[in-house]
This record gives C-alpha cells, sequence and structure tokens, in this order.
C-alpha cells in the first residue's frame, strides 16, 4: 500500500532518557491534575482540594470540588489518555498517519445512534446518550471489521481503511439528515457533538471506567506487537507474529478506548489524530514509548484545553472538542515543519 | 503500476486512438502529447455516461410538475411537445441544476484522484489540502455570523476561503521544496483549525441560521441557475483539460519522489500544477455547491476498479463516476422525502458507500 510512512526521524533516545521523561511527564500530569480542580469560575486553593479530597466538611467549596470538578476532571484525564492511545494504535495498525479512531466508524457510529435516541425517542441525559454512544460505536466497529476483512486479501490495513471511511460517509452522512430534517434535534445536541466533559458526574464516570481502564492496560501491553506490526505484514509474519490475533486485540482495545471516551465526552476528534503524531517527535518509531507518552500527552492536552474551556468566556463555557485543535493544531503544524524533512 | 512499460507504439502524426496489438493499452499520440489508457476506458466511459443521462433525464422529469422522458428529451432538443410549460419548466429550471451536479461531480471526483496522486494516500480527498474547510468556514461565517448579507456573495466568499486555506497550507508545508508528507500533516491541521471554528459556529449561533448553513455544509444544487452553470463551467472545463494532460507526470509522481526525479520528471513544477489543478476544481465545485462529501474521496477509488490505476484512465473514469454519482444523489434526495428535499450532499454517501462497499467485496473473487 502506497502510504505515507509517518515516522518522521528514526533517531531513539537513549532508554533511561525516555523513563525518565515519563516520570517528568506524570509530575506534569499531576499538576496539571491539580489546575484542573483549583481553576474554574471559583478558584480554590490547594490545601482546600487536599481537605476536600480527604476529610470533606460538607461546605458549598467540598461540594463543588466533589461534585463537580473532581469528576470533570477525571473524565477529562482518561479521554484524553484514551483517546490518543486509541489513535496511536490505529496508525500503527493501518500504518496511515491519517487513520484515528474515526476510521473504525467509532465517533460517526456513536454520533448517530445519540442522534437518533434523540430524534425518536426523546433521550435528554448525558447517562442515557452514554449507553446509546457505546452501541453505536461497537456496531460501527464490528461492521467497519466485518466489511474489510470481506475485501481482497483478507483484513489488510487498506481494505479496513477503505471500509471504516466509507462507512464512516455513510453514518455521517444519516446523522447529518437527520440534523437537518429535524431542528430541535439539532439544537439539542449540537452541544454534545462539539465533545465536551462538562457536566459529567462521578456515576456516568465510574461506568465507563472498566472499559477505558481494560482498554489502556490491553493497549499498552501491545507496545512491542504494534512495533513490529507497524514494519508491514509481512515483516511481523516473517518475524514469526500471529498477526491476526495482533489485529482483533488492538482491534478491541480501540474500540474499549473510543467507545468508552466517545460514550462519556462525545466525540472528540483532535486528540487521537495528532497526538501520536506529536509524541513521535520525541519518542521514534518505538510503539513501547509511543504508547505511554501518548497516553501522558493526550491527558495533559484534554485537561488544559479544559481549563481554557471554561475559562476563556466566562461565565458562558466553551465544548472542549473545540479548544482543543485550537490549542494543539498551531504547536502541531510548527513540529510538523520544523521536523518533518522528507 | 503500469507505467512506463508499455513496449508497443509507433509514433503517427495524427491524434488517433490506436489498438496496439495484444497490448492492454490504446494510445492516443500528437505531436506534442502522448496518452496511453487501458482497453477497459472506453467501454467504461460509455456505459457511465450512459447511465448518467438516463438519471439526468428522469430527474429532470421529477418534481411538482412531472414532465414524462420523452418530452424532456424532446423539449431539450427544441422540438415541440404540444405543451408551451415545458420550454420553461425543463430549460429554465430544471436543466442547470442537473447538469450542474453532473459538473460539481466530476470535479470533485478529478480533485481526488489527483489529491490521491500527489499524496499517495488512499484516504486523501480534495479535503486534505484544505479546500472544504477553507470554504466551509468562510461560508458558515457568513450564513451564522452575517445573515444579512445576501446569498450571492456566498459562492465568492466560499471560493475565497478555499484558496487562501488551500494556498496557506502549502505556504506552511513548503521548505525548500514541497513534501507529501508535510503537505499531508499540515493539511490536516489547518482542517482542524478551520473545522474547530466551523464547529464553534454550529454551536453557538442562531439555530435557524445554523440550520441554514448545515444545508450548505452538506453540499445541495437546490435553485442553481444557468448564471451558476456557466459561470462554473470554464473551471471544470480549464482545469479538467490540464489535469488530463499532466496525467502522465501523475503516474511518476505515484512512484515516489525520487524514482519521479530519476524518471525525468520536473517535481515541485509538476506536482505544483497538479495541485493547482485539484484546489480550483475543488474550490470552484465547493463554491457551486457547497461541501458535497464522499465523491472526491470514493469516486477515485471506483473507477481504479473499473479502469486500473494508470492516471490517463483513471481521471475520466473517475470524473464519470463521480458526476453520476452526483446526478443520482440528486434525484434520490429530490424523491426520497418528496416534497421536502435532501441535500445531495447526503444522498452521495448514502448510495455511494454500498456500492463502494460491494466492489469491495466483489474484487475479492476476481
Amino acid at each position: 500500500m502506497a502510504t505515507a510512512k509517518t515516522v518522521p526521524v528514526s533517531r531513539t533516545q537513549p532508554q533511561t532518557l525516555m523513563a525518565m521523561g515519563i516520570f517528568l511527564g506524570l509530575f506534569l500530569l499531576m499538576g496539571c491534575f491539580f489546575a484542573s480542580i483549583a481553576l474554574g469560575v471559583a478558584d480554590i486553593g490547594l490545601g482546600e482540594i487536599l481537605q476536600a479530597l480527604t476529610a470533606p466538611d460538607g461546605s458549598t467549596e467540598h461540594l463543588i470540588i466533589r461534585t463537580v470538578r473532581v469528576p470533570r476532571t477525571i473524565t477529562a484525564l482518561l479521554v484524553g489518555a484514551a483517546v490518543a492511545v486509541a489513535g496511536a494504535i490505529m496508525q500503527g495498525l493501518t500504518r496511515n498517519p491519517l487513520a484515528d479512531p474515526g476510521i473504525l466508524g467509532i465517533n460517526a457510529g456513536a454520533a448517530l445512534a445519540v442522534v437518533t435516541a434523540v430524534f425518536w425517542f426523546d433521550a435528554a441525559s448525558l447517562n442515557v446518550y452514554a449507553g446509546f454512544a457505546l452501541l453505536g460505536a461497537a456496531a460501527a466497529a464490528v461492521t467497519v471489521y466485518g466489511l474489510g476483512s470481506l475485501g481482497r486479501g483478507g483484513l489488510t490495513p487498506l481494505n479496513l481503511t477503505i471500509a471504516g471511511a466509507a462507512l464512516t460517509a455513510l453514518v455521517s452522512s444519516l446523522t447529518t439528515g437527520i440534523l437537518i430534517l429535524s431542528q430541535r434535534t439539532l439544537d439539542e445536541i449540537r452541544f454534545w457533538l462539539a465533545g465536551s466533559v462538562a457536566g459529567r458526574d462521578m456515576e456516568l464516570v465510574v461506568q465507563v471506567i472498566p472499559y477505558l481502564a481494560v482498554g489502556l492496560a490491553l493497549g499498552l501491553a501491545m507496545g512491542k506487537q504494534l512495533t513490529t506490526l507497524s514494519l508491514g505484514e509481512a515483516v511481523a509474519q516473517g518475524l514469526g507474529q500471529n498477526t491476526v490475533w495482533v489485529k482483533t486485540f488492538a482491534a478491541i482495545s480501540v474500540v474499549l478506548l473510543a467507545g468508552g471516551s466517545v460514550a462519556v465526552a462525545g466525540p472528540i476528534g483532535f486528540i487521537g489524530l495528532i497526538v501520536p503524531h506529536i509524541v513521535r517527535f520525541w519518542a521514534g518509531a518505538d510503539y513501547r514509548w509511543i504508547l505511554p507518552y501518548s497516553a501522558l500527552a493526550g491527558a495533559m492536552l484534554l485537561l488544559l484545553a479544559d481549563i481554557a474551556a471554561r475559562l476563556l468566556i466566562q461565565p458562558q463555557e466553551l465544548p472542549v472538542g473545540i479548544v482543543t485543535p485550537l490549542l494543539g493544531a498551531p504547536f502541531f503544524i510548527y513540529l510538523t515543519r520544523s521536523q518533518v524533512k522528507r | 503500476m503500469p507505467v512506463s512499460t508499455n513496449a508497443s507504439v509507433k509514433p503517427t502524426g495524427q491524434p488517433t486512438g490506436q489498438r496496439t496489438g495484444p497490448s492492454q493499452w490504446l494510445v492516443l499520440r500528437t505531436p506534442k502529447l502522448s496518452l496511453k489508457f487501458d482497453r477497459r476506458v472506453p467501454r467504461v466511459l460509455l456505459g457511465l455516461a450512459l447511465v448518467t443521462v438516463a438519471a439526468m433525464v428522469w430527474s429532470i422529469g421529477q418534481g411538482e410538475y412531472p414532465v414524462p422522458p420523452l418530452d424532456v428529451v424532446r423539449t431539450i432538443l427544441g422540438l415541440p411537445t404540444g405543451n408551451p410549460d415545458y420550454a420553461f419548466i425543463v430549460n429554465t429550471l430544471r436543466l442547470p441544476r442537473t447538469l450542474l451536479a453532473w459538473g460539481v461531480g466530476m470535479a470533485l471526483a478529478i480533485a481526488g484522484a489527483l489529491t490521491q496522486g500527489i499524496t499517495r494516500n488512499p484516504l486523501a480527498a480534495p479535503g486534505i489540502i484544505g479546500v472544504n474547510a477553507g470554504a466551509g468556514l468562510a461560508a458558515v461565517s457568513l450564513i451564522v455570523a452575517f445573515p444579512a448579507v445576501p446569498i450571492a456573495v456566498l459562492p465568492l466568499a466560499a471560493f475565497g476561503g478555499a484558496l487562501t486555506v488551500a494556498m496557506l497550507i502549502y505556504l506552511l508545508a513548503w521548505k525548500g521544496g514541497s513534501s507529501p508528507v508535510r503537505l499531508i500533516l499540515v493539511g490536516v491541521g489547518f482542517s482542524l483549525i478551520t473545522g474547530a471554528l466551523t464547529n464553534l459556529m454550529v454551536t453557538f449561533g442562531n439555530i435557524y441560521d445554523v440550520s441554514q448553513a448545515l444545508v450548505w455544509l452538506a453540499g445541495s444544487v437546490y435553485g442553481r441557475s444557468w448564471a451558476q452553470a456557466w459561470a462554473f463551467t470554464p473551471w471544470l472545463v480549464g482545469f479538467g483539460m490540464l489535469a488530463l494532460f499532466r496525467s502522465r507526470e501523475l503516474n511518476a509522481l505515484q512512484l515516489g519522489d525520487d524514482l519521479a526525479r530519476s524518471l525525468g520528471s520536473r517535481l515541485e513544477r509538476q506536482r505544483g500544477w497538479l495541485l493547482l489543478c485539484s484546489v480550483a476544481l475543488a474550490g470552484a465545485a465547493v463554491a457551486t455547491a457547497g461541501n458535497i462529501s464522499f465523491v472526491g474521496l470514493m469516486a477515485p477509488h471506483i473507477a481504479r476498479k473499473l479502469v486500473g490505476s494508470s492516471n490517463e484512465g483513471l481521471l475520466p473514469a473517475a470524473a464519470l463516476t463521480g458526476g453520476m454519482v452526483v446526478v443520482l444523489a440528486d434525484l434520490c434526495g429530490r424523491l426520497l422525502f418528496a416534497p421536502i428535499e435532501l441535500p445531495c450532499g447526503i444522498i452521495t454517501a448514502i448510495i455511494g458507500a454500498p456500492y463502494f462497499l460491494y466492489l469491495l467485496i466483489r474484487t475479492r473473487r476476481v
């Protein structure tokens, strides 16, 4: 398949440096985590936060922290990490720099399911949306996989990509069709469709944590296999890899990660596509490093974007799905210009 | 990839279509130009054209005031039909719309084939060079933020937006030379930024304006007139022909930069010309009919299944495929929920995608 290779540089950093980078990343992530809890319409001090988390006294501030800020922050953290890892896996799996979880039709399927639910059943709460989104995401991914494996040569990256692109186009057209026919649905759902982590309660977060945790564990464990597979299927088979199993597990991981994410936060497109590219500029072509760095960078980016989303036009809020590309894409373009030599 | 391996052909002075023995190719040769077509090309083109014409006649006949197919043909040819209203309905109202649908489909498909060739990526669509994103942002901003502006300004704004973003992408991806990878990645970055801004308008705009904007974003040829059709034609013909004449260079480019250079292609210049064709075609199409999705992405794939991947044959086949898809989509969009009309950009994917998936599955056994 005549795809461009994504990896712009083949340099590898020394392993110790890479490991130290992970620790540094964790510290930064902690900083973002507390900043996300502290900053908002009412700023809250660090001491107050720690007290609210360990020994809540029932004051308004503690209530805000425990029921609003913490669920929201955890959502942003998990979704950012999950979507970024899912994107990295998809790019490794299809060896296409334009691939992201969206290629499996996951976001489009979730959007169609939720829009249909609002249109027909007047579904009206985030938690109901979540169920439909998960169903839609899974159905779309299974369909794309099934169709892709029917093509010539079985489940090749090209077949998967093409089946995914076709199904995504089909499904999003249906979504747009409903939105054009029903202005009420459009009005009700447009904020969700932009992608946001605002107003998520702990109950919802707890519901999706198992999906995301299993997906993350599975994905992060497959770094070695993905590195081999990203060299090309023939090479991977030649090196003794059972590519069918690797592809299956990778797909399961992506569905769990991206499906869980879209269920809780709506379709957030940017991170899955861009974060793996940004990470590659530092971590090279080795998925054992790309995956954990993607998780860290994705989580950090979404946390920062979410902070910006609620501070930029106070007291209004922007959907974080809109802020993320505005923050991240200029940086990405700069990196592309300075790093891609070919 | 059948590029320079063809040993056939003796040069002739005339532009003739020659069968060259047992070869798989048909060669068209003039002193300045030689184009080599796959032998399946004429048959496929004829088939596509016939389906398209049939769909057009059917489409023109449909509507609030139905016209029988035979009378449609007679009216277009200027023959008497015994009903004085037909001339106005067919020639003034419905014919330009259908022809424009066809033209827009062709332009999008050629632009898609060019972008896929230039970037060597099967997922590339004209959108990758920012055309749709730029046009979409310009048009949606106009509809949502300045609803008072007359509708006639819309195509101009969209075209301007398309060209501006495409140019920015090309310039930012340029660094002592262009590169397909940089072009793709910078294009992705820009599409995401403009997409986010468009989304911002959609999320916070007045709901009535947003609904209008969605119809434009979906792509529609509703109510297009001869004036718009004539304004669009020079772009399609001019840049379409230019693309066809350069299709041989595209074959070389697809082999990779180094190989193309060693085959004697003036790489940057050729890539620049081809990109310009792609941007102009897609930009004119988007400005005329909005963001009709899927055609630019899938028409080249469908055509490749039909006539192989040599670009001389691929470009016309893709063009006719794209034209056919949009004409059919426009027809379906008007019939499905009549009297409510769905924009044809929604239908393109709904009818195009299953056919495409069918092709994907069918070729397994070939």
